[in-house]
């Protein structure tokens, strides 16, 4: 399938807009009326044939636009791109498992051609070809992190591994649900999750981390996460939190359809060889409420999710003032008609919204 | 839930006697492609199909880590073993064809380091062999302190002394020539971190050492090659599978699981990296802990178990598994 790559902006007028290939294919991540946190993991060996857990790195419409939000982010704040001096060898370990899953899985957008060390890379998207040495950095115009981040769409967090624990000593953060890279720089697994509410004393953080300081090579993994953002923003970070927090008090009835997204993150974890680092790509996804509803079964669930969810979550995640007026639009969605387990849409045997 | 590891059919293309107890073994990839890289101090499980029994023995892997035509390791034969050893040497042979897990690293280089000191004894250099050959490649700064039996059995010492002149020290035990701990730690620059791989006895002294010195515990790693010992034959109750079974003297409580085709996850089957442990349902005799992973009160707690390594003797044992 060849990917039609959207005009569009993540910033000033908005102009994001999802598709109905990307709508229908969208990470929904509740695969029960009620969420609460827990250890939700499993292996990311491919998914159903066009879903966003298919490839190992996901490419769809938004990817040039993303990356070119990117871009201006960098230009204001090159701190949102950090790499300790011990963590260029897992720099290149990324760059490599990028551009090889990438010219794999999209051939007709990425192409790697490889002689020894002389790399030879064409991403067709971007317009950008690029021949280097692999290990030489001063063969590329960025660090090889930085310069292959630029290029794919998600946060990146790049994490050592000692002393049983993981740390965070390089990322590439521009579009992350309010927290800041250069605030978590060198902490630890635990360090960094502090804020969480609830999380710890469930145990969830200790057994997590278990998992990922045993995930192997070859065999990476993947978990959902998700929080509400208003307009279509990628940069939701403390720094610019002047920026966007005060459009949270925008949203009106009228207005809240299409202001009100919910945002989703695909979260996978690799083993990098040569660095024995784990990466951890935080690939995310908006949708618009109007357009979620589309999906009868998304409706109804999101707004029973919503309506229940802890208050601690709700704050947490930072719609507590507005979970009313969601729930309001929500409510019109559901008619109280059970959903069925797991988050596929299931159009075809989910019966549409009953009239009221 | 469990990670697990990917598996690699390999064949063996050659079988090279290093001295008198060890043997070397490269394998490449079946279907002729690359085999992954890895990061220096990595292992790979070898599995053996001798017989009836079905081997599963980890190995350290000791050529470049960047080199992915091939994978090399050094085998010590253990004539007191249940026969993995024995097996890899006397029944494996060019051409044969063996599977091997992808690379595990239970042992990596701390690369904040400004300088690796590396401690080695006996078959225990084969993690240094492939962490040299990275450091090299990096430009980065180790020492190695070797220490052998005798020269005829010191593995690579030839090699290594040939490639780097200065950074290797070799101490032949039949010259009682010993490793001066005290002074090694003493004179290193900030920074340095300590490597150790070698028999337990080793191991012990240079974490002890470094300790009462005044080393950071980050700052001082280890590897074991722990293998299952032997023990009294004892009965267990598998809960979820719903099955009793036998472990053998020579068995390992892991390996009777598997025997009884109930799947458990392991990754390093040497006590090291946590990935099988079990829950204790209920028990009525007492546990032979010998792993590395759980905390003494755990041990003490009764309620987890390590089967790659670990045992148990007494009347019942009921497992969540
Ligand atoms: C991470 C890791 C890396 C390793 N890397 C290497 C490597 O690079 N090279 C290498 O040679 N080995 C390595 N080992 C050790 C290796 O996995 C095997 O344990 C070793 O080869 C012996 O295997 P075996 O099957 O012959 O003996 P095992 O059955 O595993 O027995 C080993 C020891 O158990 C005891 N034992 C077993 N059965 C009996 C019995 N009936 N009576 C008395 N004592 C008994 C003995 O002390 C014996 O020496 C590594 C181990 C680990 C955990
Ligand atoms: C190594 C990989 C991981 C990294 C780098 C990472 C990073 C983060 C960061 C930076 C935050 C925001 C904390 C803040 O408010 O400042 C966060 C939140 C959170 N993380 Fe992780 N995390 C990782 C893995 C995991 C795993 C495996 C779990 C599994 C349970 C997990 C569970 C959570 C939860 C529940 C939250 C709160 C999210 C919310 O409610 O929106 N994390 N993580
Ligand atoms: S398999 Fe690694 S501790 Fe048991």
């Amino acid at each position: 399938m060849t990917i039609q790559f959207n005009e569009e902006t993540f910033r000033d007028d908005y102009t994001f807009r999802n598709s109905d290939w990307a709508i229908k294919r969208f990470p929904f991540p509740f695969h029960e009326d009620s969420y609460m946190y827990s250890v939700n993991m499993e292996q990311h060996q491919g998914g159903p044939a066009g879903s966003v857990f298919e490839k190992r790195f996901d490419v769809d419409e938004h990817y040039v636009a993303e990356m070119k939000d990117r871009a201006l982010v960098l230009a204001e704040d090159p701190l949102r791109c950090q790499s300790l001096p011990h963590m260029t060898l897992a720099g290149w370990d990324l760059l490599e498992l990028i551009m090889v899953s990438k010219s794999e899985d999209y051939p007709d957008l990425f192409e790697l051609h490889r002689d020894g060390n002389n790399w030879h890379w064409i991403n067709r998207p971007m317009g950008i070809e690029q021949k280097f040495v692999f290990m030489d950095e001063s063969t590329l115009p960025y660090g090889p992190m930085e310069y292959i981040t630029r290029q794919a769409q998600g946060d990146f967090c790049v994490l050592d591994q000692r002393d049983d624990n993981l740390w965070m000593d390089a990322g590439m953060v521009t579009t992350q649900a309010d927290w800041s890279l250069d605030f978590d720089i060198g902490m630890n697994f635990f360090e960094w999750h502090a804020p969480v509410p609830k999380a710890h004393e469930m145990g969830i953080f200790v057994r997590a981390l278990k998992f990922l300081l045993n995930i192997q090579q070859g065999m990476p993994a993947r978990r959902l996460n998700w929080t509400m953002t208003v307009n279509p923003l990628l940069d939701t970070s403390p720094e610019n939190y002047h920026k966007w927090g005060v459009q949270k008090t925008t949203l009106t009835p009228e207005n809240l359809g299409a202001k009100q997204h919910l945002r989703v993150e695909l979260q996978t974890f690799f083993r990098l060889p040569r660095s024995n680092a784990l990466v951890f790509p935080i690939r995310c996804y908006l949708i618009s409420l109007e357009d979620l509803v589309t999906v009868p079964k998304w409706g109804r669930r999101l707004h029973r999710v919503i309506r229940d969810l802890p208050v601690e979550l709700a704050t947490y995640k930072g719609f507590i003032d507005n979970r009313p007026m969601i729930l309001d639009y929500l409510a019109q969605h559901d008619d109280g008609l059970p959903t069925s387990d797991g988050i596929w849409p299931d159009l075809a045997t989910e019966p549409p919204l009953s009239p009221s | 839930m469990s990670a697990g590891t990917n598996k690699i059919a390999v064949t063996v293309t050659d079988v090279v006697p290093v001295n008198e107890l060890v043997k070397r073994f490269r394998f490449v990839r079946a279907d002729g492609g690359q085999l992954p890289t890895f990061s220096g101090g990595a292992h790979t499980v070898v599995e053996m199909r001798d017989g009836d029994t079905q081997r599963l023995n980890p190995y350290s892997l000791m050529s470049d880590p960047m080199d992915q035509s091939a994978y090399t390791i050094s085998v010590r034969r253990d004539d007191q073993g249940r026969g993995g050893s024995l097996f890899m040497h006397n029944k494996v042979r060019p051409g044969d064809a063996m599977t091997i897990s992808y690379p595990v690293n239970l042992f990596s280089l701390d690369l904040r380091a400004r300088k690796h000191l590396m401690i080695a004894g006996g078959i225990g250099i084969t993690p240094f062999l492939a962490q040299i050959k990275q450091l090299t490649a990096m430009n980065g700064r180790f020492e190695l302190h070797y220490a052998c039996r005798t020269p005829a059995l010191g593995s690579y010492v030839d090699e290594l002394t040939a490639k780097h002149p200065n950074n290797v020290h070799v101490y032949y035990d039949d010259q009682g020539q010993v490793i001066d701990l005290e002074h090694l730690l003493d004179g290193q620059p900030l920074g340095t971190h300590i490597y150790v791989c070698g028999p337990k006895g080793m191991i012990g002294w240079v974490r002890g050492k470094a300790a009462e010195l005044g080393w950071p515990r980050e700052a001082v790693h280890y590897e074991e090659f722990l293998a299952p010992q032997p023990g009294k034959p004892f009965e267990v109750k598998l809960a979820v599978s719903n099955k009793v079974i036998q472990v053998g003297e020579n068995q390992s409580l892991l390996e009777a699981i598997e025997a009884a085709g109930v799947d458990a996850p392991y990754l390093c089957r040497g006590g090291a990296c946590g990935q099988c442990e079990t829950d204790v349902i209920g028990y009525d005799g007492k546990f032979i802990h010998r792993d590395h992973w759980l905390e003494d009160d755990q041990k003490a707690g009764g309620r987890k178990i390590m089967p790659c390594v670990s045992r148990f003797e007494g009347k019942t044992l009921v497992l969540d598994r």
